[in-house]
């Protein structure tokens, strides 16, 4: 009996696949390895199995956490070999290790923020944004989990956000609040088509890259 | 990934369905391949993925070598309103690219109602959709599956139907297709050739001709195409292809588990119903077969649930002993095995209690009509007994709901047995009270009912189905007698059932009532949310034809069926002869205690 940790890539078509589904998908992803999920022992049992910090339907992440206990007491060395060739593709297991640190310690995720512009980028877009984001108030709608509007300020959320610019690709690389409350990255597009609608991009994608505790240390 | 996919699908619900990458897709070499087929399901993805016919001539098609079989599905209506914004063709899942450049373009069809929809996914490709129009051999369209049995309303739109089952018919297909395209032949050519394959209808190379009273006059083969057309089917069932490995989708789908196949075909012989006839005659697979297959498929898959399946899993003879050993597998997977279609007797019960772990929610049995004389008249060989003996079973052992499924509109019903129903109910309800062990529970008794829609090749084929003010007056009926608080009382006025009736036993003149449909925006009609009984009645009035002649003519015996040269072994004489037994009220042994001389025995033996 082991509590275990998968560190996994979730890109491409995988990462259209929504927290439920992907909680689903690895339920069986683990006995097509040889594991078997262990399972809560109340009247109506349930793998323990738990993903620690959801990824947003279409984003793509190299970071992602998945917490699990199975039957067998292993420490998770050949684990990531043993589960990759039973995986849909976009979903790629890094590493699996003992998990020894409460997911409550994350604090801090980096992403890139990709914005497409068509026609080209405009002129001083990046500047703009700059400027933008170095205000101490940029409100953004969002909806809450009772299906609310609700404006929240985006600012202190972010710890660092770094822009850049090229042929038709504006690039945001940030590093936000993970929970408690986190900052969904796609939400600074929403605060640019808001703010500045003339930069508002035709496509913007986001890909998770790392997760940090509250001291900036790479969080595992 | 398609740049234009990538933009839409943040837009659209459950994007999964559309991106393909599943654990076991098959992917292949585009270089290595000669001939590509999009097989398509004229339904969502969660229903297609859910359907055993499609997964398993998945497995035969990318089998062979040379050959791709990809996936396509007919995308819910908010993608479709996007992919015809973005100018982009429908497309398998997956390459991802356009199935109009494919070989073949294969539908599989078990439903009358999903016609729409696989006229609008030739459309979405870019595909004309009729065959005149399309003069090369590629993409040749071809459609298999239960609605085949009577395809005659598509006619114009096919190429070529296949007949009964397909693993050994699509082989021979894709083989001829192959040869076609190496030595240049015409689609023609191919045709002509193709309809000499066992199984294969190719509808162009027959003329219909039709009296004054719009009753179909003759049916007359050209260019040497045979008079008759027997369907295929696979004699051994322990020979034809399992897929126990096979695509775990991403995304939640309707059958979300293993399907394991123990038999085709039925003993029993309701007179209503399509599928006991048309999958004669019985093949069963062996236990030991079943049981490998099980563990296979679960190893592989990872799946936790697996249903056993067959039109009447409780008629399969080694159950208890496939059970009996499947159960320490399971025990020590966590795998739930679960029954459908089990008959209402004892036998069932105590095979359903032992294999049921943790909640015992609800059970659902289709006694059909509500009196024992209208039973016997449709051959539903069931008494009350055996069903309250059920009911207390499930009662005593705990169960506290009960699903009971009839129909209205059945041939002979009268008012006495449109009451009866509501007696069944209160009889069930009786059966609470003897038998609960915990009554603070309380007990739900549900009652739906459906308009009974007749099908071609059952001993239905010439009733009429009867009119919508009837059905409504039988519901009304019906409601006044269900008077039990403990009783929920479920039926829809469906009027999807009225036009499956007219399209079910529709001949092909209604090709053009289709395209007019189509054109007036028809897409998806299996589901309520697209289904427009107006736009449909616009369609025929445009046509110059009377749904009602369709759906609620009675015909006569000897009248040619528009689907009087396909053959489904079962003959003639014998579906009259059922016919005439309803209305005497006599029933037929099931095919266990007595042979009833069907004649779909013409393939192979029966393995009653």
């Amino acid at each position: 009996m082991a509590k275990l940790r998968l560190l996994f890539v979730k890109e491409d078509q995988a990462s259209y696949i929504s927290h439920l589904d992907l909680m689903r998908t690895f339920q069986r992803v683990f006995p097509r390895g040889g594991m078997n999920l262990r399972h809560s022992q109340g009247f109506h049992p349930h793998p323990l199995i738990s993903i620690v910090l959801p990824l947003p339907v279409g984003q793509s992440s190299d970071c992602e956490l998945l917490d699990f206990e199975v039957e067998q007491d292993i420490d998770g060395t050949g684990i990531a070999d043993a589960l990759n060739p039973g995986l849909p593709a976009g979903l790629f297991v890094r590493d699996c290790y003992r998990a020894e640190r409460a997911a409550r310690e994350l604090a801090f995720l980096r992403a890139r923020l990709e914005l497409d512009y068509d026609r080209g980028v405009p002129a001083g877009a990046a500047d703009k944004l700059r400027e933008l984001f170095s205000h101490d108030e940029v409100l953004v709608e969002k909806r809450t989990k009772h299906k609310e509007l609700a404006q929240i300020n985006v600012i202190p959320l972010i710890r660092s956000v770094a822009w850049t610019e090229s042929e038709n690709l504006v690039t945001a690389e940030v590093v936000a609040a993970a929970q408690n409350p986190g900052l969904n990255p796609a939400l600074l597009e929403n605060a640019v088509a808001a703010q500045l609608p003339e930069l508002s991009p035709d496509f913007a994608r986001v890909r998770r890259l790392e997760l940090y505790d509250a001291e900036m240390n790479v969080f595992r | 990934m398609d740049k234009r996919l990538e933009r839409i699908l943040p837009r659209v619900q459950k994007p999964a369905r559309y991106v393909g990458g599943e654990y076991n897709a098959v992917m292949k070499d585009v270089s290595q391949v000669d001939t590509r087929v999009a097989f398509c399901f004229p339904d969502t993805y969660e229903i297609g993925m859910s359907n055993l016919g499609m997964r398993i001539l998945y497995g035969v098609m990318n089998q062979m070598d040379g050959v791709w079989c990809e996936r396509c599905f007919h995308p819910w209506g908010d993608m479709e309103q996007e992919m015809r914004k973005a100018q982009m063709p429908l497309y398998a899942l997956e390459s991802g690219d356009p199935i109009g450049d494919f070989d073949v373009i294969a539908f599989s069809v078990g439903y009358e109602m999903a016609f729409p929809a696989m006229l609008n996914m030739l459309d979405l490709a870019g595909v004309p959709l009729r065959s005149a129009k399309r003069e090369a051999l590629a993409p040749l369209v071809i459609a298999g599956g239960t609605a085949m049995y009577n395809c005659e309303p598509i006619a114009d739109f096919i190429d070529l139907a296949l007949l009964g089952e397909g693993e050994e018919q699509i082989v021979e297909v894709l083989e001829l297709y192959r040869q076609a395209k190496r030595e240049g032949w015409d689609k023609h050519t191919f045709l002509c050739k193709a309809c000499h394959l066992a199984g294969v209808y190719v509808p162009g190379l027959y003329d219909v001709s039709y009296h004054e009273d719009g009753t179909v006059a003759a049916i007359t083969p050209r260019d040497g195409a045979p008079a008759r057309i027997r369907k295929r089917i696979v004699t051994d069932m322990d020979k034809a292809y399992y897929p126990a490995r096979t695509i775990v989708p991403s995304t939640e789908i309707v059958q979300d588990r293993i399907t394991l196949e123990l038999f085709r075909g039925c003993i029993r012989g309701c007179r209503f119903c399509q599928a006991g006839y048309v999958y004669r005659p019985v093949r069963s697979r062996s236990k030991e077969l079943c049981a490998q297959y099980a563990r296979q498929a679960v190893e592989d898959s990872g799946y936790q649930e697996m249903t056993l399946s067959s039109l009447s899993t409780s008629d399969y003879r080694g159950l208890v002993e496939l059970c009996d050993e499947l159960e320490p597998f399971c025990a020590q997977k966590h795998l739930n095995l679960s029954l459908p279609s089990l008959r209402a007797d004892n036998f069932s019960m105590a095979l359903m209690e032992r294999l049921q772990k943790g909640r015992k929610t609800g059970l659902t049995f289709a006694p059909e009509a509500g009196t024992q004389r209208l039973r016997d008249a449709i051959n539903k060989n069931l008494t009350e007994e055996d069903l309250l003996e059920s009911c207390r079973r499930a009662f005593a052992g705990g169960y506290s709901a009960v699903k009971l499924y009839f129909m209205l509109g059945l041939p002979t019903e009268t008012d006495e047995d449109v009451e009866g129903i509501a007696d069944v109910a209160a009889h069930v309800m009786h059966a609470w009270r003897e038998s609960a062990t915990n009554k603070n529970r309380g007990v739900r008794i549900t009652v739906s009912t459906s308009w009974f829609v007749p099908k071609p090749h059952t001993a239905f084929q010439w009733e009429p189905q009867i009119s919508i003010e009837e059905y409504e007056r039988r519901v009304a009926l019906l409601r006044e007698r269900m008077n039990t608080k403990t009783v929920t009382y479920n039926w829809h006025p469906s009027p999807t059932s009225f036009m499956e009736a007219v399209i079910s036993r529709g001949d092909r003149r209604m090709c053009a009532v289709l395209e007019e449909a189509h054109r007036r925006g028809a897409t998806l009609d299996a589901w309520e949310e697209y289904f427009s009984l107006e736009r449909w009645m616009d369609a025929f009035a445009a046509c110059g034809l009377d749904p009602h002649f369709y759906a609620n003519r009675t015909r006569a015996h000897g009248e040619v069926m528009p689907w009087s040269h396909i053959d489904v072994g079962v003959s003639e004489a014998f579906l009259q002869r059922e016919h005439a037994r309803c209305y005497e009220g006599v029933t037929t042994p099931d095919c266990r205690t007595q042979c009833s001389g069907c004649g779909a025995n013409c393939f192979c033996p029966c393995d009653r």
